[in-house]
This record gives structure tokens, sequence and C-alpha cells, in this order.
């Protein structure tokens, strides 16, 4: 079964669980009975679930089979407003609001779900308005069955959803309109957020027709455009938020508040897996402002009025802790430790033909890669706001990419229904991953601290709040990796291929275990490595899984970041190892693989790769495929006092069909920089048992004078659409790499660069 | 302690630790969030505000330092032409992703344009590369300075 299917069945599993309210427990426990079980279609998923939940996306229309009036099926609609369903409400007062089924955290989800319901609805996506749904199972992923923002998944499967809701509104408001005119409804036409006479050349707002439209039944079927009448799917719009975030209006999770609000921090281990032995918390107490000193399951809590008075609270508190595992993690030991693994066999992911015979009768080339941990240091901290219900339920307001995980959690950790829990998104400042955390790590902890401070008799809504050195330093980063490569020529030829990974999983110990890692083996972190295009005919993947006590997870692009850097790196070597220039070699390797050909082709013309550059100055070309989307990236780069300096990244992308060109213009060109920060400084590395980076001093992100020209090229196609959120990621490390081996002749095949070029 | 101070054009006192931030001040007891926290240690840029049309980071500047000064927020940047070119230009360019650190950009931007009317890239680095932007905005933020610049610059013709 494929990875994407079991991810799929894991979440129709976790939507079932959801609709019965379980406990955490049994979710764990359903998925693991159900994970041997094949799994049906996309689609026959989506259609099972609908029936089966009666809970998904329009099916809230229909209750127990039968249609009621919008006005019956609306929850969120105010007086004389319309919704039709869960995506869309209308009202006379506020226009047309759209509910975002994904959260925005910067990747532009909010303007393609608008897109997609303006392109339907007939109104231009600046005249909606795009709020962020709440946790409710009407909003779970069209795909994966729980409400959640991740995998590059937003724009591939919302979109018939948001369609379909748009449509049933658009076709309503016209019934409106005709019977207000008393005309047959073929006169009447949507256009430019209007039903128009087509006879009398009258026009209605759908303001004004929303009322009207409340009473009428929601149909059952309505016909949806064909993509050769798309006036908004597939043009540069621009984004729904701009204003408001530049005006600074735009509401963070870190922004918001209620009436009598306190703010906690808590302080954490320094060391993963290490016990509070005792605190004393006297001196933390006199400080003005300071409400409350409690203990919580992740360490001390500190509650007070606000974020000066918690921290300084915070600062006087006098902790010792008991160091535990965790006391035993050295970079340099996991280093060496790491590469020592690398050495042995581990075990078999993924082989064709017989790779150990040809690398023991060929010439062969051997080359290690290794990248540290990273974390996602999202601009905007955590942080998550709880008041706690009377009847033992609670309110959380906060920013993640989680919500039907996060439910979950928090009601288990409540031990109440998910009824009694209400989490309220906000915009997320950032996500990369650390937002959608299996644990949903920073909103339990907070309902912890509420939970404790109540104890302690402090009953006020608390917001717990995360420094940056509580992000750098609190784990859940992207694993380190350490990749052992082997290759065999034969007659001047690649004749095999061996990747061997070495790494933690960051999928054990998660209530995804059972479904993504198969037969102990964690596909996630050979993604990329897996399914190698290159055409070789012996090829083999080894995973050999490492358990620490740092707590990881995934990270924008996830095993791809890794595997990618590797895998491309890898090929430059045997490409000077034949002779061979390296574009030309992966033209020749990618021949069974059009749309890699294609985009690979388009980088390479557009960079002018046949063109000598200036003295000191190298190039470095990558291709990759990942999220079913397709990126090659040529870097020009030199080496100035010991430094890289990146000039320049080329950038071609096949995503399919686009549904804002700019915004994957946008996606490409940030996550360059983003994936530029890991390849150039940024590490988490680790001394005496405790984090060495702390803020952004330490923890290096690139920065204006180092952020390269970016051009990004789009490839048209018509293939299946695919992701980009993350796309944009996995290809650049081993371009500018190689472009600085062009360069210097020096290989770096350590993350981060550093100064390994002084 | 009271401290005095002028913001965004109206007159504000507060009574409060002299030693809190003027960042934690603004966002929890004047209500204006549109000031942004990142790092808390002025390396990151997103709290960039100006204090007598400088541009500052709040994170690091202690309130009992605002006593006499007139501070500027993203929030009334609008009110200054050259501001209001600034979010123009941003919102033109579609340069937010996140967001979070955005506000902190163009207040840096709109100081340095104070400074120099048509900055070259070389300016715009040495401005901006105190402002963090971990979606990697980069591209977008220099062009749309320029894009602000040359606006200013017309409306001036």
């Amino acid at each position: 079964m494929s990875l994407e299917r079991r991810l799929q069945h894991a979440f129709t599993e976790l939507a079932k669980q959801n609709h019965e309210q379980p406990n955490s427990s049994t979710v764990v426990k359903a998925i693991a009975g159900q994970s041997g079980k094949s799994i049906q279609s996309r689609r026959t998923f989506l259609a099972n679930s609908l029936a089966a939940s009666g809970g998904l996306a329009l099916a809230i229309s229909l209750r127990g089979n039968k249609v009621v009036s919008a006005k019956e099926a609306t929850i969120s609609a105010g007086q004389d407003g319309f919704s039709p369903n869960a995506f869309i409400d209308i009202t006379a007062d506020a226009g047309v609001k759209v509910f975002a089924l994904h959260d925005e955290m910067g990747q532009g989800t909010h303007t393609g779900l608008a897109i997609f319901v303006c392109e339907e609805l007939e109104i231009d996506p600046s005249e909606v308005r795009v709020e962020h749904a709440p946790a409710d199972g009407r909003y779970n992923h069209a795909a994966f069955g729980v409400q959640m923002t991740g995998g590059s998944t937003s724009m591939t499967t919302a979109g018939e959803v948001m369609r379909k809701a748009a449509a049933t509104a658009r076709e309503m408001l016209i019934s409106a309109a005709a019977e207000r005119w008393s005309v047959d409804r073929t006169k009447c036409r949507a256009e430019d957020g209007h039903i128009h006479n087509t006879e009398s050349g009258q026009k209605l707002g759908y303001s004004e027709l929303a009322s009207n439209a409340a009473q009428l039944e929601v149909p059952k079927d309505v016909a949806l455009k064909a993509p050769k009448d798309f006036t908004r799917i597939g043009k540069p719009t621009h984004r729904v938020d701009s204003a408001s975030k530049v005006r600074g209006t735009a509401l963070f999770s870190f922004d918001r508040k209620v009436d009598g609000m306190l703010t906690a921090m808590v302080e954490r281990s320094p060391y993963f897996g290490g016990q509070l032995e005792r605190f004393d918390d006297s001196a933390a107490k006199k400080v003005p402002g300071v409400r409350a000193v409690v203990e919580v399951d992740s360490g001390v809590a500190v509650v007070a009025d606000g974020y000066w008075s918690a921290l300084k609270g915070r600062r006087a508190l006098d902790i010792q802790w008991s160091p535990g595992r965790g006391a035993m993690l050295d970079s340099r030991e996991l280093r060496s430790q790491y590469h020592d693994m690398a050495k042995r066999k581990a075990r078999t992911v993924e082989s064709e033909g017989d790779c150990e015979q040809s690398l023991a009768n060929h010439e062969t080339l051997h080359a290690s890669y290794e990248v540290p941990f990273q974390a996602h240091a999202p601009m905007e901290p955590l942080s998550c706001l709880v008041t706690l219900r009377d009847d033992g339920g609670a309110d959380l307001v906060t920013g993640s990419q989680f919500l039907g995980v996060d439910r979950m959690l928090v009601a288990a950790k409540l031990q109440v229904d998910q009824e009694k829990v209400s989490i309220e998104n906000s915009y997320l400042g950032g996500g990369f991953g650390r937002r959608a955390n299996p644990k949903s790590d920073f909103l339990v902890e907070a309902v912890d601290v509420a939970l404790a401070a109540k104890k302690a008799g402090v009953t006020a809504p608390i917001k717990t709040v995360w420094s940056r050195e509580d992000d750098i330093r609190g784990g859940w980063y992207r694993p380190m990796y350490v990749n052992a490569m082997s290759a065999s020529f034969k007659d001047g030829k690649l004749d095999a291929w061996r990747h061997r990974v070495v790494g933690q999983s960051p999928i054990r110990g998660t209530l995804f275990e059972p479904v993504i890692v198969v037969d102990g083996l964690d596909t996630w972190a050979v993604e990329g490595a897996t399914k190698l295009p290159y055409h070789i005919s012996n090829k083999l993947v080894e995973l050999q899984t490492v358990t620490l006590p740092v707590p990881v997870q995934w990270w924008r692009s996830v095993g791809h970041s890794n595997s990618a850097f590797a895998k491309e790196s890898f090929l430059d070597e045997c490409a000077e190892k034949l002779g061979r220039d390296p574009l030309e070699l992966r033209q020749e390797l990618l021949r069974d693989h059009p749309r890699l050909l294609r985009v690979l082709n388009t980088a390479a013309e557009q960079a002018h790769w046949k063109q000598p550059l200036p003295e000191g100055m190298g190039r470095g070309i990558s291709v990759h495929e990942s999220f079913q989307s397709f990126s090659a990236h040529v870097v020009e780069a030199s080496v100035e006092d010991g430094k890289p300096k990146i000039h320049r990244i080329v950038i071609a992308i096949d995503c399919g069909p686009t549904v804002n060109p700019d915004q994957v213009i946008a996606q490409m060109e940030g996550a360059a920089n983003f994936a530029l920060s890991a390849t150039l400084e940024g590490e988490i590395t680790f001394k005496n048992g405790q984090v060495e980076q702390s803020n952004f001093d330490d923890f290096r992100v690139v920065r204006m004078h180092e952020a390269p020209k970016i051009e990004v090229h789009i490839v048209d196609s018509r293939d299946p659409m695919g992701g980009i959120g993350e796309v944009g990621v996995p290809g650049v490390a081993s371009a500018v790499c190689s472009a600085l081996h062009d360069a210097t002749g020096k290989r770096v095949r350590r993350l981060p660069i550093g100064d390994q070029l002084s | 302690m009271q401290i005095t101070f002028e913001l965004n054009g109206q007159r504000t006192s507060v009574e409060v630790e002299p030693d809190r931030p003027l960042l934690w001040v603004l966002r929890e007891d004047l209500g204006l969030t549109g000031t942004k926290f990142g790092c808390g240690r002025a390396l990151c840029g997103a709290c960039t505000l100006h204090v007598d049309g400088e541009a500052t980071r709040a994170c690091a500047f202690p309130i009992k330092y605002a006593e006499g000064t007139a501070i500027t927020t993203i929030e009334n940047l609008e009110s200054d032409p050259l501001g209001k070119a600034v979010v123009d230009a941003w919102i033109e360019k579609d340069v937010v992703q996140c967001g979070w650190c955005q506000p902190g950009q163009c207040m840096s931007a709109a100081a340095l344009l104070k400074e120099v009317a048509s900055p070259d890239d070389s300016a715009i680095d040495a401005a901006m590369s105190g402002n963090l932007c971990r979606c990697g905005t980069y591209p977008r933020i220099r062009e749309a300075i320029k894009v602000a610049a040359a606006n200013v610059k017309e409306e001036q013709l």
C-alpha cells in the first residue's frame, strides 16, 4: 500500500473515531487494528466517508438523508444570514464569508480556497472575507478525513469541496432572484457578486438576496464550471490577507486575548526526558505581577499578569532537574556514532536488481552526507489561550495546523468528550510543520497549565506563551541524518546505487506509528531516497532507525530535505567520476521521466547552463520530485572571505495546473530562502545534554544581505496537480554545494556549510 | 512609574514598571498588537517601530526611555505619505506570506526611505538585514521598497 494511501487510511480511521468521540487510546488501537486492511481509492473513500459520517463537507446539509433548508442546515449564519453549507456564509451586513478548512500560515491557502469559491460564485476574491474554520468535523481534510493542514495538499484536495459549496450557493442565489423578479431561472445569471436579470437588466447583490435564499431547499446536485470557462483559477490573484497583515490588524494566536486573561510561561527541562526533582518558587512569587507558580507535566509554570512578569518570575525560579537519558546527548559523539552505524548493513526498504553484487564486482564510489537537527523557528512563537469551562471542557484559541488531532488530544487530557472542547484558529505566524504536532504539545501543555492553576485557585483564562529560547530549545526538530551513499560503475555507466539512511523516526511513538511505520520502517524517513527516478539497474535503499530522547517531527518537506541533499549531491560526484556534465548525466538517466526532464531542461536553459561564469563563480544543479510536484534548481555561488555567497537561484517548477501562479512563485522563492538557512548556517546541536542554540544569534536564519536573486519559471502543465508549499525546499542544499564545488573544487558533505570553506 | 509620550500622534500616559519593554506595554496595556514579538533580544526586527523617527526594536526598549518621545507604530504608519507608499507597495507586490514579520519590515523600510529616497541594493541590505523573515520573502521586500521609492518620487515631481 502506498504511503499516501496509508496516510489517508489513518486519517479515515481517525475521523471515524472522531465521530464516535473516543479518547486518544482508542484512536491508537483503532488505527493499529485497521492498518493491515486494504484501502479504497481517494474518491471511494470520500464517498464512503460522506455516507458513514454524514459530517463531511457538503453533507452537512443532508440530515438523515433528508434535504433540509439552508436555514436549518446553518449553524453559523447570523440573522438574515444565508449559509448553504459549512463553507459559505452570506449576510446583509458582512457580505460573503468563506470558512477555510485549511489554515493560513503563509502558503497562500486562504487565497487559493477563496479563488475556488469565487470561481463558482462569480465574485472577486477581494470582495470576500476568509476566516479560519473552528475545530469541527465538517472541516476535515477532504482526503485525510481529519481536520489538518499539511503535506502540501490543500489545493490538490479542497478544490472540489470548495467549488461545490460555492456552486450550491450560486444556484440558490439565482433561484432567490428568479423568485423575486418572478422570472425563469434561465433568465438569471451570476456575475461580479450580483445576480443579473438578463431580460430587464436589473441586478441584485448577493447580500440583498441572502435572506430569500436562506428559505430555499439546498439543491443536491449542482453543476460545476468547466475548466475552459475558468476566469479565476489559474490566474495571478492578489492575496486576501495582504492588507491586514501589512497593517498589523490581522490577528495571530499571540495577539488574541479575552477579558481577565493571564499569561503563563513554562520552564521546561533543559534535558530532553529530564525530570523535575525539586523547585523553590519563593523568589518567583515575589516578582510583581506573578499570580501563581504551579507544577505541570512539562515543568514549572509561572502564571502572571503579562509576558514581562511571567518571564521575570520564571527567571527567579530555582529548579533542580534530573537529566535522565538526555544527559548523554552530544552532537560530536552522535555524529561519530551515526557514521559508524552507516558503515554497517541496515534494513532493506526497497531493492531492485542486485546492488551488493554490482558493488562487489565493479569500480565503486562511496560518500557520506550529513544533516543536523533543524528547528522550525516560525517567526511567531507558539501560544495557546485556554478558558476552562464549568462542564469540565475548555475553549481554546491558538494557531495550529492540526485542529482535528488537537481536539482529540485536548479532550483526552481533560477526560471529556470532544464536544466539550472548542478550538478557534488564528493566522499562523509560520508553521513549517511545527504547529502540526503529533502530540499537540503546546495545546495540551496550555491546558495542563490552566488545570494546575485552577487547582491553585487561579481560574482566569490563561494564555501560555513561548519565548524564542523556548522555541529553539523546545525540541520537535527535523531529525539529524547520516546518509551513506555507494555507487558502482560498469562500462562507463552507473550500474548500482545504494542509499543508506541513519536517523530517528519522526513517527515512532505517535498515533501515526501504526500507519506510517511499515514493518518497523518509517517510510517518511526515506521518502525521496526511495522511488529513485534515475535509470540505474541495481538499486537499494536501507534504513537504520536510531532511538534518542530528542523529540522530532516533520519539518517542511519532511524526509525529502535530507534525502534530496544526499541523492543529488552524490549524483554530482558520480558525474565527476564519470567525467560527465551533471546536467547531461541527469538528462540521460531521467529519460523515462518526462516531468522531471522538463523542469531540469527549463531550469538549465533559463540559467544558461552552458554559458561560462566569471572567475570564482560556480554553478550547481538539482532535480527532485516531492509532493507530486517536480522542481529543478540551478544555483550560482562563490566563496567570499571563506563564506559561501549565493548570487542567484533559477527554479523551474511543474506542479500541474496552478490555482494562483503568483503564489506558486512566492512559495518557491520563500522555500529557497528557508532551505538556504538550513544549508548555510542553521543547525541545532547538543553539548552536555543541552541544546547549544537559543535565539536568532546562534540559530542563524538567512537575512536580507544573504538572500540571493531568485527566478521562478512555472512549466505549463496539464498533468495532475501537485503540492507547492514544501516542494521548493529539497533541491536547494545540493545545488548550493555543487555550485560551491564548481567554484572551489571543495565538496561539502555536511550541512550546514558554516565555515567549512574558510 | 508614570511615563508620558506621544503615541501615534496622541499624548499617552502609562503607569508601569520602568524596565518593562515598550513592546509589551503596547501589546498588553494599549491594545496595539501590530507590533510583533519574535525574539525578545532585538535580533529579529519583528517589533520594529519608530521612536522619534528612528527604527527601534521595541522588545529591548525599556518603557522608561519612552518618556517625552514620539512613537509611531504600524497602526499609524499610513498617516505619513511615505509610510503609506510603503504599505501600498507591500500590498501591491503581495510581499506577505505568514505576515508576522511584515509590520516590522515596513517600519524599517519607511525609516530607510526617510534617509535615502532611492535606496540601491546595498542600502537596502544595510537597512533591512536586522529584520528576519522565516518565510523568505526577501526578494519581494526588496522589490516593494523600490516600488515605494519610485512612487514617492513620482508624487513629488
